[in-house]
Protein backbone atom coordinates (compact mmCIF):
# COMPACT_ATOMS: atom_id res chain seq x y z
CA UNK A 1 0.00 0.00 0.00
CA UNK A 2 1.32 3.31 -0.89
CA UNK A 3 1.92 6.55 1.70
CA UNK A 4 -1.14 7.72 -0.10
CA UNK A 5 -3.81 5.04 -0.32
CA UNK A 6 -2.21 4.71 3.51
CA UNK A 7 -3.38 8.35 4.15
CA UNK A 8 -6.94 7.70 2.15
CA UNK A 9 -7.42 5.04 4.44
CA UNK A 10 -7.09 6.43 8.08
CA UNK A 11 -9.70 9.70 6.25
CA UNK A 12 -11.88 7.19 5.53
CA UNK A 13 -11.22 5.91 9.16
CA UNK A 14 -11.30 9.21 10.68
CA UNK A 15 -14.40 10.51 8.73
CA UNK A 16 -16.79 7.24 8.83
CA UNK A 17 -17.37 7.85 5.14
CA UNK A 18 -17.15 4.71 2.78
CA UNK A 19 -15.41 6.80 -0.36
CA UNK A 20 -11.95 8.15 -0.29
CA UNK A 21 -12.13 11.65 -1.37
CA UNK A 22 -10.17 13.03 -4.53
CA UNK A 23 -6.77 13.86 -3.56
CA UNK A 24 -6.61 17.24 -4.77
CA UNK A 25 -10.15 17.58 -2.52
CA UNK A 26 -10.51 20.18 0.63
CA UNK A 27 -11.10 17.71 3.15
CA UNK A 28 -13.16 20.02 5.24
CA UNK A 29 -15.25 21.85 2.21
CA UNK A 30 -16.22 17.94 1.38
CA UNK A 31 -17.00 17.55 4.75
CA UNK A 32 -14.51 14.46 5.64
CA UNK A 33 -12.85 16.52 8.22
CA UNK A 34 -13.75 18.81 11.50
CA UNK A 35 -11.66 20.04 13.93
CA UNK A 36 -12.28 17.56 16.18
CA UNK A 37 -11.95 14.85 13.48
CA UNK A 38 -8.32 16.33 12.13
CA UNK A 39 -6.99 15.91 15.05
CA UNK A 40 -7.89 12.10 15.42
CA UNK A 41 -6.49 12.05 12.03
CA UNK A 42 -3.68 13.61 13.74
CA UNK A 43 -3.18 11.39 15.80
CA UNK A 44 -3.32 7.99 13.06
CA UNK A 45 -0.80 9.59 11.09
CA UNK A 46 1.41 9.79 13.97
CA UNK A 47 1.10 6.19 14.96
CA UNK A 48 1.00 5.12 10.92
CA UNK A 49 4.21 6.85 10.19
CA UNK A 50 5.97 6.54 13.30
CA UNK A 51 5.74 10.44 13.72
CA UNK A 52 5.66 13.49 16.53
CA UNK A 53 3.71 16.60 15.08
CA UNK A 54 4.18 19.03 17.06
CA UNK A 55 1.19 21.87 18.51
CA UNK A 56 2.66 24.29 16.21
CA UNK A 57 1.98 22.31 12.96
CA UNK A 58 -1.91 21.54 13.59
CA UNK A 59 -3.28 23.86 11.10
CA UNK A 60 -6.16 22.90 8.62
CA UNK A 61 -3.68 24.27 5.69
CA UNK A 62 -1.28 21.61 5.98
CA UNK A 63 -3.97 18.68 6.17
CA UNK A 64 -6.41 20.22 3.62
CA UNK A 65 -6.00 17.35 1.18
CA UNK A 66 -4.99 13.58 0.86
CA UNK A 67 -2.25 15.24 -1.54
CA UNK A 68 -1.22 18.11 0.95
CA UNK A 69 -0.89 15.52 4.11
CA UNK A 70 1.31 13.07 1.96
CA UNK A 71 3.66 16.25 1.55
CA UNK A 72 3.59 16.60 5.16
CA UNK A 73 4.43 13.23 5.71
CA UNK A 74 7.32 12.68 2.99
CA UNK A 75 8.59 15.93 4.95
CA UNK A 76 8.81 14.34 8.29
CA UNK A 77 8.88 10.70 8.03
CA UNK A 78 11.87 8.02 7.24
CA UNK A 79 12.06 8.36 3.29
CA UNK A 80 10.46 5.11 2.23
CA UNK B 1 -13.62 17.87 55.57
CA UNK B 2 -14.50 20.89 53.44
CA UNK B 3 -17.92 20.59 51.69
CA UNK B 4 -19.15 23.15 48.60
CA UNK B 5 -22.24 24.42 50.55
CA UNK B 6 -24.04 26.55 47.19
CA UNK B 7 -23.44 27.76 43.64
CA UNK B 8 -24.68 31.29 42.54
CA UNK B 9 -24.45 32.60 38.66
CA UNK B 10 -25.21 36.22 37.01
CA UNK B 11 -25.86 36.02 33.39
CA UNK B 12 -26.46 39.77 31.74
CA UNK B 13 -29.67 40.42 29.79
CA UNK B 14 -28.62 40.65 26.63
CA UNK B 15 -28.57 37.76 24.19
CA UNK B 16 -26.59 37.35 20.86
CA UNK B 17 -27.90 35.01 19.07
CA UNK B 18 -26.29 32.91 16.34
CA UNK B 19 -28.00 34.66 13.45
CA UNK B 20 -27.23 37.74 15.12
CA UNK B 21 -23.67 37.15 14.99
CA UNK B 22 -23.69 35.29 11.73
CA UNK B 23 -24.08 38.57 10.15
CA UNK B 24 -21.21 39.76 11.27
CA UNK B 25 -19.36 37.31 10.76
CA UNK B 26 -19.91 36.12 7.76
CA UNK B 27 -20.67 32.85 8.71
CA UNK B 28 -24.14 30.51 8.47
CA UNK B 29 -25.69 30.27 11.83
CA UNK B 30 -26.18 26.65 11.61
CA UNK B 31 -22.85 26.66 11.34
CA UNK B 32 -21.76 27.83 14.74
CA UNK B 33 -24.13 25.56 16.20
CA UNK B 34 -22.67 22.17 14.78
CA UNK B 35 -19.13 23.58 15.46
CA UNK B 36 -19.86 23.94 18.99
CA UNK B 37 -23.26 23.26 19.95
CA UNK B 38 -23.43 26.93 20.85
CA UNK B 39 -27.17 28.57 19.86
CA UNK B 40 -26.59 31.94 21.85
CA UNK B 41 -24.37 34.04 24.44
CA UNK B 42 -25.10 36.52 26.57
CA UNK B 43 -23.38 40.02 26.56
CA UNK B 44 -22.46 42.13 29.31
CA UNK B 45 -23.49 46.38 28.91
CA UNK B 46 -20.73 48.71 27.66
CA UNK B 47 -21.13 50.10 31.57
CA UNK B 48 -20.40 46.03 33.23
CA UNK B 49 -17.28 45.09 34.87
CA UNK B 50 -16.19 41.92 35.79
CA UNK B 51 -16.65 43.53 39.14
CA UNK B 52 -20.07 44.10 38.62
CA UNK B 53 -20.68 40.73 37.24
CA UNK B 54 -19.20 39.07 40.24
CA UNK B 55 -20.58 40.81 42.72
CA UNK B 56 -23.96 39.85 41.19
CA UNK B 57 -23.17 36.12 41.14
CA UNK B 58 -21.87 36.26 44.58
CA UNK B 59 -24.77 37.81 46.27
CA UNK B 60 -27.32 34.85 44.69
CA UNK B 61 -24.77 32.62 45.86
CA UNK B 62 -24.89 34.30 49.15
CA UNK B 63 -28.35 34.20 49.29
CA UNK B 64 -28.58 30.52 49.19
CA UNK B 65 -26.30 29.44 51.99
CA UNK B 66 -26.60 29.89 55.75
CA UNK B 67 -23.31 31.52 56.53
CA UNK B 68 -23.53 34.81 57.99
CA UNK B 69 -19.69 36.00 56.82
CA UNK B 70 -16.74 34.30 54.94
CA UNK B 71 -12.69 33.78 55.72
CA UNK B 72 -11.68 34.17 52.42
CA UNK B 73 -12.99 35.95 49.15
CA UNK B 74 -11.45 34.10 46.00
CA UNK B 75 -12.06 35.96 42.74
CA UNK B 76 -11.17 34.13 39.26
CA UNK B 77 -11.16 35.85 35.82
CA UNK B 78 -9.43 35.86 32.66
CA UNK B 79 -10.67 39.18 31.44
CA UNK B 80 -10.23 41.33 34.49
CA UNK B 81 -9.98 45.18 33.00
CA UNK B 82 -7.03 45.82 34.97
CA UNK B 83 -3.45 44.92 35.19
CA UNK B 84 -3.80 45.49 38.97
CA UNK B 85 -5.09 45.67 41.43
CA UNK B 86 -7.11 41.94 40.24
CA UNK B 87 -10.95 42.32 41.39
CA UNK B 88 -10.59 40.43 44.93
CA UNK B 89 -11.07 43.10 46.98
CA UNK B 90 -12.97 45.31 45.09
CA UNK B 91 -15.21 42.92 45.09
CA UNK B 92 -14.96 41.67 48.95
CA UNK B 93 -15.73 45.63 49.33
CA UNK B 94 -19.04 45.46 47.22
CA UNK B 95 -20.08 42.55 49.41
CA UNK B 96 -19.22 44.17 52.79
CA UNK B 97 -16.38 41.97 53.13
CA UNK B 98 -13.86 44.65 53.43
CA UNK B 99 -10.59 43.79 54.95
CA UNK B 100 -10.55 39.64 54.86
CA UNK B 101 -8.44 38.07 52.76
CA UNK B 102 -9.41 38.44 49.50
CA UNK B 103 -6.98 36.15 46.34
CA UNK B 104 -7.00 37.23 43.06
CA UNK B 105 -6.72 33.78 40.69
CA UNK B 106 -5.89 35.23 37.00
CA UNK B 107 -7.14 31.42 35.08
CA UNK B 108 -9.17 32.05 32.44
CA UNK B 109 -11.54 28.63 32.02
CA UNK B 110 -10.12 26.26 34.52
CA UNK B 111 -10.20 29.62 37.66
CA UNK B 112 -13.64 28.27 38.61
CA UNK B 113 -12.33 24.39 39.24
CA UNK B 114 -8.92 25.86 40.81
CA UNK B 115 -10.74 28.34 43.06
CA UNK B 116 -12.80 25.49 44.64
CA UNK B 117 -9.84 22.95 45.06
CA UNK B 118 -7.76 26.14 46.59
CA UNK B 119 -11.17 26.87 49.02
CA UNK B 120 -11.09 22.99 50.04
CA UNK B 121 -6.89 23.67 51.80
CA UNK B 122 -8.03 27.26 53.34
CA UNK B 123 -11.40 27.19 54.40
CA UNK B 124 -10.36 24.58 57.15
CA UNK B 125 -8.09 27.68 58.58
CA UNK B 126 -10.15 30.76 57.41
CA UNK B 127 -13.61 29.70 57.24
CA UNK B 128 -16.08 29.92 55.02
CA UNK B 129 -14.62 30.57 51.23
CA UNK B 130 -16.25 32.54 48.43
CA UNK B 131 -15.29 31.58 44.84
CA UNK B 132 -16.60 33.35 42.42
CA UNK B 133 -15.39 33.16 38.70
CA UNK B 134 -16.72 36.28 36.65
CA UNK B 135 -15.74 37.17 32.35
CA UNK B 136 -16.34 40.05 30.08
CA UNK B 137 -14.50 38.00 27.35
CA UNK B 138 -17.47 37.98 24.59
CA UNK B 139 -15.93 38.77 21.67
CA UNK B 140 -16.38 40.50 18.55
CA UNK B 141 -15.69 40.49 15.21
CA UNK B 142 -13.84 41.50 13.49
CA UNK B 143 -11.17 42.40 15.78
CA UNK B 144 -11.67 38.05 16.95
CA UNK B 145 -11.36 35.62 14.47
CA UNK B 146 -14.88 33.85 13.52
CA UNK B 147 -13.61 30.39 15.47
CA UNK B 148 -13.09 32.47 18.54
CA UNK B 149 -16.43 35.00 18.05
CA UNK B 150 -18.67 32.45 17.65
CA UNK B 151 -17.42 30.60 21.57
CA UNK B 152 -17.39 33.30 24.13
CA UNK B 153 -20.16 35.03 26.44
CA UNK B 154 -20.39 36.73 29.75
CA UNK B 155 -20.95 35.58 32.58
CA UNK B 156 -20.23 35.18 36.34
CA UNK B 157 -20.73 32.50 39.09
CA UNK B 158 -20.07 31.36 42.43
CA UNK B 159 -19.86 29.10 45.47
CA UNK B 160 -19.25 28.48 48.82
CA UNK B 161 -17.19 26.12 50.62
CA UNK B 162 -17.38 25.11 54.36
CA UNK B 163 -15.17 23.62 56.36
CA UNK B 164 -17.89 21.37 57.54
CA UNK B 165 -18.89 17.93 56.49
CA UNK B 166 -22.16 19.06 54.90
CA UNK B 167 -23.09 19.23 51.34
CA UNK B 168 -20.75 17.97 48.54
CA UNK B 169 -17.70 17.15 50.30
CA UNK B 170 -14.54 17.56 48.19
CA UNK B 171 -12.58 14.46 48.46
CA UNK B 172 -9.64 15.22 46.51
CA UNK B 173 -8.20 17.14 43.46
CA UNK B 174 -6.02 16.53 40.83
CA UNK B 175 -4.55 20.29 39.26
CA UNK B 176 -1.90 20.17 36.40
CA UNK B 177 -0.03 22.55 34.11
CA UNK B 178 2.09 22.70 31.12
CA UNK B 179 3.37 26.15 30.20
CA UNK B 180 4.95 24.89 26.63
CA UNK B 181 1.05 25.61 25.50
CA UNK B 182 0.93 28.94 26.11
CA UNK B 183 0.97 30.19 23.24
CA UNK B 184 -1.94 27.71 22.04
CA UNK B 185 -4.88 30.27 23.86
CA UNK B 186 -3.86 33.47 25.33
CA UNK B 187 -5.44 37.28 25.56
CA UNK B 188 -3.13 40.02 25.59
CA UNK B 189 -4.61 43.14 28.08
CA UNK B 190 -5.85 44.50 25.04
CA UNK B 191 -7.54 40.99 23.43
CA UNK B 192 -8.70 39.78 21.24
CA UNK B 193 -8.11 36.34 22.23
CA UNK B 194 -5.86 34.26 20.19
CA UNK B 195 -6.53 30.56 19.68
CA UNK B 196 -4.90 27.33 18.27
CA UNK B 197 -7.98 25.71 18.16
CA UNK B 198 -6.69 22.48 17.20
CA UNK B 199 -3.96 22.24 19.45
CA UNK B 200 -6.71 22.82 22.33
CA UNK B 201 -9.24 20.55 20.98
CA UNK B 202 -6.09 18.12 20.65
CA UNK B 203 -4.93 18.75 24.40
CA UNK B 204 -8.41 18.49 25.97
CA UNK B 205 -9.61 15.96 24.19
CA UNK B 206 -6.61 14.04 25.75
CA UNK B 207 -5.97 15.28 28.89
CA UNK B 208 -9.76 15.88 30.16
CA UNK B 209 -10.15 12.30 30.22
CA UNK B 210 -7.47 11.18 31.49
CA UNK B 211 -6.93 13.87 34.63
CA UNK B 212 -10.68 12.64 35.35
CA UNK B 213 -9.48 8.90 35.18
CA UNK B 214 -6.29 9.44 37.27
CA UNK B 215 -8.75 10.70 39.95
CA UNK B 216 -10.98 8.36 39.67
CA UNK B 217 -8.51 5.51 39.48
CA UNK B 218 -6.82 6.66 42.84
CA UNK B 219 -10.17 6.49 44.73
CA UNK B 220 -10.87 3.40 43.34
CA UNK B 221 -14.48 4.59 41.39
CA UNK B 222 -15.21 3.77 37.96
CA UNK B 223 -16.44 6.19 35.48
CA UNK B 224 -20.20 4.73 35.51
CA UNK B 225 -20.89 4.90 39.46
CA UNK B 226 -20.44 9.24 39.01
CA UNK B 227 -23.74 10.45 39.10
CA UNK B 228 -22.84 13.64 37.31
CA UNK B 229 -19.95 15.53 35.96
CA UNK B 230 -19.77 19.13 35.73
CA UNK B 231 -16.98 20.44 32.93
CA UNK B 232 -15.88 23.86 31.75
CA UNK B 233 -18.12 24.83 28.81
CA UNK B 234 -16.14 25.02 26.09
CA UNK B 235 -17.32 23.41 23.43
CA UNK B 236 -20.28 20.63 23.33
CA UNK B 237 -18.31 18.42 20.73
CA UNK B 238 -15.55 18.35 23.52
CA UNK B 239 -18.08 17.56 26.45
CA UNK B 240 -19.24 14.55 24.13
CA UNK B 241 -15.83 13.40 23.12
CA UNK B 242 -14.35 13.23 26.85
CA UNK B 243 -17.77 11.73 27.60
CA UNK B 244 -16.88 8.78 24.71
CA UNK B 245 -13.39 8.66 26.10
CA UNK B 246 -14.73 7.46 29.83
CA UNK B 247 -17.36 5.38 28.00
CA UNK B 248 -20.14 7.53 30.25
CA UNK B 249 -23.28 8.42 28.75
CA UNK B 250 -23.54 11.87 27.24
CA UNK B 251 -26.20 13.36 29.60
CA UNK B 252 -24.45 12.50 32.92
CA UNK B 253 -22.66 15.61 31.56
CA UNK B 254 -23.99 18.57 32.54
CA UNK B 255 -24.32 21.23 30.01
CA UNK B 256 -25.68 24.22 29.19
CA UNK B 257 -23.42 25.64 26.83
CA UNK B 258 -26.18 25.69 24.21
CA UNK B 259 -27.82 29.24 26.18
CA UNK B 260 -24.23 30.76 27.17
CA UNK B 261 -21.36 29.44 24.91
CA UNK B 262 -17.99 29.49 26.94
CA UNK B 263 -18.09 31.83 29.83
CA UNK B 264 -14.75 30.68 30.22
CA UNK B 265 -13.59 30.39 34.25
CA UNK B 266 -17.33 31.40 35.19
CA UNK B 267 -18.53 28.69 33.20
CA UNK B 268 -18.39 25.64 35.34
CA UNK B 269 -19.73 27.52 38.11
CA UNK B 270 -22.57 28.87 36.21
CA UNK B 271 -23.44 24.90 35.34
CA UNK B 272 -23.13 23.82 38.54
CA UNK B 273 -25.70 26.25 39.77
CA UNK B 274 -28.17 25.32 36.92
CA UNK B 275 -27.55 21.86 37.69
CA UNK B 276 -27.67 22.28 41.34
CA UNK B 277 -31.41 23.66 41.62
CA UNK B 278 -32.78 20.27 39.21
CA UNK B 279 -30.35 17.57 40.73
CA UNK B 280 -31.88 15.14 43.51
CA UNK B 281 -28.56 13.51 44.74
CA UNK B 282 -28.24 10.95 47.44
CA UNK B 283 -26.12 10.27 49.96
CA UNK B 284 -22.92 8.64 48.80
CA UNK B 285 -23.59 9.94 45.35
CA UNK B 286 -20.54 10.89 43.10
CA UNK B 287 -19.92 14.33 41.50
CA UNK B 288 -17.20 14.99 39.09
CA UNK B 289 -15.59 18.23 38.30
CA UNK B 290 -13.09 19.03 35.62
CA UNK B 291 -11.35 21.99 33.30
CA UNK B 292 -9.07 22.44 30.84
CA UNK B 293 -7.74 25.85 29.34
CA UNK B 294 -5.38 28.73 28.70
CA UNK B 295 -2.06 27.89 30.14
CA UNK B 296 -2.42 25.19 29.75
CA UNK B 297 -3.88 24.82 32.81
CA UNK B 298 -6.08 21.50 33.51
CA UNK B 299 -7.39 19.43 36.49
CA UNK B 300 -10.76 17.61 38.14
CA UNK B 301 -12.17 17.55 41.35
CA UNK B 302 -14.01 14.91 43.09
CA UNK B 303 -16.93 15.43 45.99
CA UNK B 304 -19.50 13.13 47.10
CA UNK B 305 -22.63 13.86 48.91
CA UNK B 306 -23.16 13.81 52.78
Amino acid sequence: MTRQEKIAEIVKRVSKKPAPPDPEESLFDSGYLDSFALTDMVTELEQEFGLTIPDADLSPRRFESIARIEQYVDSHAEPL
Amino acid sequence: MPSIQCFGRYLPERVVTNAELAGTLGRDAEWIRQSSGIEERRVAGPDQTVVDLAVAAARDCLGRSSVSGVGVVIVASGSSERRFPGPAAEVAHALGFAGIFALDLPHASTGGLFGIALAAELAPVHGPVLIVAAEKIFQPAPAAAPEVAILFGDGAGACLIIPDNAGLRILDAALHSDGSNSESLYMDLTGPITMNGLAVIRNAGRRLPAVIQELLTKHAIAPGEVTAFLTHQANQNLIDRVARALNVPSGRFYSNIHRYGNTSSASILIAASEWGESATLQSGDIVCFAAFGAGFHWGALLTRQT
